[in-house]
């Protein structure tokens, strides 16, 4: 009962943080308070502050649910970006649709599907690895697909598309043309979607954590031989994180695509990747509310930094390593303890209370 | 850790004065890759946009402030990059220099009325659909259908190979608009090889164009990835015409090349820094005297930019206090009149925001660039 009872509590703390930071930003959007509004700088990074949290906290549940190190999201994103274009497009111009909500959501289900279906291809042959090896191999899977979507070609004929493989002269005007990418993309993406495509990842990675899927998962990362004896089929427990991962990803790539006239494949380099991770690794491995915190910081902080001109990505990268080093150093932390301890000893309170 | 603070703080002081802006100067931003691969390119554009607006500001008459600000050439920091210029109250743009960024950068500008004038992004998605954007550069498609005419007309060959890079959208995009031209034409194509960004043996592809009997290599490729295959034709005593487009411009300043090896190397473009006229020469020596290095294209595209900006905000009366809007379309009408003469030719614009200026051939003779007949 306490248990259940508490994280309850941690999960409605993380859906209200995401709430409440929505609610401030529409204000600030909307300049009701005077002096209380938000510069041009920070307006446009919304929806790619939404697109990274919802690739951390997936990439979070690979990494620090099912305790697998992955080093190939970015892939997924890609495919999600690259499907969800053509869905919408397509639905736009080829069917003459009108309604630009009824595109984006398109889109964001057509890249969640097709980022799902590259998860099974990708995770049937990856996941019979462990360790090092899987996150060598979920690398170069991002790769490959980084480097089949330099060679794609696809177009619009009409309401017909067409599909070629290095060769660019198909019917039609092209959607997505090799290595110059997708463009020409109508700018479908809001933050409102943003904010509904987060609590929508909120909703299904914290119910899957919470699930006896949830619980097997976490059992066959802490002891994959115990998980085993027990009867829990590890292939299906570790397919179901990896692929609901990468639909998550697909769809935040469908998000990430619309908002800018322009995708090409070489964003989704594995520094993308790499860079989610860091979103991971920073707000918490395995930590859900840490994951969200991390990636908003680090997606605003080098535009923060743009009065530091070209030594910016330097004190990025030594602020990163600071607050490594900080967020990991025990003193610091016995420190933090000493200035909350009544928070905490209140919390342990209430808890033994309810025992 | 103190100590670190107190640096901080007195970096984003000095920052913030540095920033401090000028009375009565047109705010114009400059955006482009100033850290990351294509660091190169947005550095060029950003010293010769401050060598103009230097030059513009010590005649009196217009003052030009300039807000360089980096995208590393990706579409997301580059409206992230835009976005900060809009707060800083940027009237026009200069920009961005690379193609993706660009088209990214130019839906925004186009909803927001603001004015940009790319140095380099050279293909045509660049304008496709938005009478605010306009460029220095040639189209992609300019150059290769230029390419395709000037070996016809100068019957410099009949079997003609190609290399290129198919993971590149520059050298992509030249190629496919070559491919067409000279079919055109009637240039009888004898092999198309490509490569990739990370390739660094070449003698896969210069073999299979060697043995195709090809008397002209046309390579719309950056100077490394020539080079290389300069050397390795060299190697194979395969010796035919190697023709080139502005990204071979830099071949000859590579540390280590050894510049015999582009000997007879044909190429079109706007700018060599070699050139004897007077403009040029002044450029170049006050270039290589600021930063310690000769100028690329991009430079001399950008001062060219910055030039053109200015004489188009004399021409329509725009001051520090116009709106970005009304400056949008002042200069639109402006640029459509505007002719101007700077280190790439003499340029005029069309309504669609295309430069029209004369691509010059060059061949390397002797290790510099001399104009070809």
């Amino acid at each position: 009962m306490k248990k259940s009872n508490k994280k309850l509590t941690s999960n409605l703390i993380t859906y209200g943080i995401v709430v409440v930071a929505f609610l401030l930003c529409q204000l600030a959007i909307s300049g009701v308070i005077d002096g209380f509004s938000m510069s041009r700088s920070l307006k446009g990074q919304l929806i790619p502050i939404c697109v990274y949290i919802v690739m951390a906290v997936s990439l979070n549940l690979t990494v620090g649910i099912s305790g697998e190190l992955s080093l190939g999201h970015a892939g997924f994103m890609s495919v999600g970006a690259f499907s969800g274009i053509v869905a919408a497009m397509w639905l736009s111009k080829g069917m003459g649709n009108e309604n630009e909500l009824l595109c984006l959501v398109l889109a964001i289900i057509v890249g969640g599907i097709c980022a799902g279906i590259a998860g099974v291809i990708i995770g049937i042959p990856v996941l019979r690895l462990r360790g090092d090896y899987l996150a060598i191999v979920t690398l170069a899977f991002g790769e490959i697909i980084r480097n089949v979507l330099n060679c794609l070609y696809i177009s619009l004929d009409g309401s017909s598309l067409h599909l070629a493989f290095n060769n660019p002269n198909i019917p039609g005007k092209l959607l997505v043309n090799g290595p110059a990418g997708a463009t020409g993309v109508s700018k479908f993406s809001t933050f409102g979607m943003g904010f509904v495509l987060v609590l929508f990842t909120l909703f299904v990675v914290l119910n899957l954590i919470n699930s006896r899927s949830g619980r097997a998962i976490m059992a066959i990362r802490d002891s994959r031989i115990a998980a085993e004896s027990v009867g829990i089929n590890i292939t299906k427990y570790k397919m179901m994180a990896f692929v609901t991962s990468a639909v998550l990803a697909g769809m935040a790539g469908a998000l990430y695509g619309l908002n800018f006239s322009t995708v090409t494949a070489s964003k989704f380099k594995f520094d993308t990747s790499i860079l989610v991770l860091v979103f991971v690794v920073l707000g918490g491995i395995g930590n859900i509310r840490g994951s969200i915190i991390a990636a908003t910081l680090l997606t605003v902080l080098p535009e923060l930094l743009r009065a530091f001109s070209t030594y910016r990505m330097l004190i990025y990268a030594i602020v990163l390593i600071l607050v490594m080093l900080a967020t990991n150093n025990p003193t610091l932390r016995s420190a933090v303890d000493r200035i909350v301890p009544r928070l905490r000893k209140s919390a342990a309170r209430k808890e033994s209370d309810q025992a | 850790m103190k100590k670190f603070l107190v640096a901080a703080l007195a970096l984003v002081l000095v920052m913030t004065a540095c920033a401090a802006s000028a009375e009565g100067a047109i705010k114009i931003g400059v955006i482009g890759p100033m850290t990351g691969p294509a660091a190169d390119y947005g550095v060029s554009v950003a010293n010769g946009a401050t060598i103009a607006a230097e030059e513009i500001n010590a005649k009196g008459g217009i003052q030009i402030e300039l807000n360089i600000q980096d995208d590393e050439h990706d579409p997301e920091k580059s409206v992230n990059a835009y976005n900060n210029l809009w707060d800083w109250g940027a009237q026009m743009i200069d920009g961005t220099v690379t193609t993706s960024p660009c088209i990214a950068v130019g839906a925004e500008a186009y909803n927001d009325r603001m004015f940009m004038l790319t140095p380099s992004a050279s293909s045509t998605d660049v304008i496709a659909d938005k009478d605010n954007v306009y460029q220095v550069c040639f189209t992609d498609p300019a150059q290769g259908a230029a390419s395709a005419q000037y070996i016809f007309d100068h019957s410099l060959a009949t079997k003609v190979a190609v290399i290129y890079n198919n993971a590149d959208a520059y050298s992509t995009g030249i190629y496919q608009t070559f491919d067409a031209k000279a079919k055109e034409l009637g240039l009888e194509i004898v092999a198309v090889s490509t490569f990739t960004d990370d390739t660094t043996d070449f003698s896969v592809q210069v073999t299979a164009v060697k043995e195709a009997g090809a008397e002209l290599v046309f390579l719309p490729i950056y100077y490394t990835p020539a080079s290389m295959i300069l050397q390795q034709a060299k190697s194979m005593e395969f010796a035919p015409i190697f023709f080139g487009v502005d990204g071979m411009d830099g071949i000859l300043s590579i540390e280590g090349f050894d510049t015999s090896l582009a000997e007879g190397v044909m190429l079109l473009t706007p700018f060599s820094a070699d050139a004897q006229d007077e403009l040029t020469v002044n450029f170049v020596a006050k270039y290589t005297e600021t930063y310690g290095t000769v100028p690329s294209q991009f430079a001399a595209d950008s001062y060219d930019a910055i030039y053109a900006l200015a004489a188009a905000c004399e021409a329509a009366g725009i001051t520090a206090d116009t709106s970005a809007e009304d400056a949008c379309e002042a200069l639109i009408a402006a640029f459509q009149e505007l002719e101007i003469t700077g280190l790439t030719g003499t340029m005029s614009w069309s309504s669609t925001g295309e430069v029209t200026k004369t691509p010059t051939a060059v061949v390397i003779k002797d290790g510099v660039y001399v104009g070809a007949e």
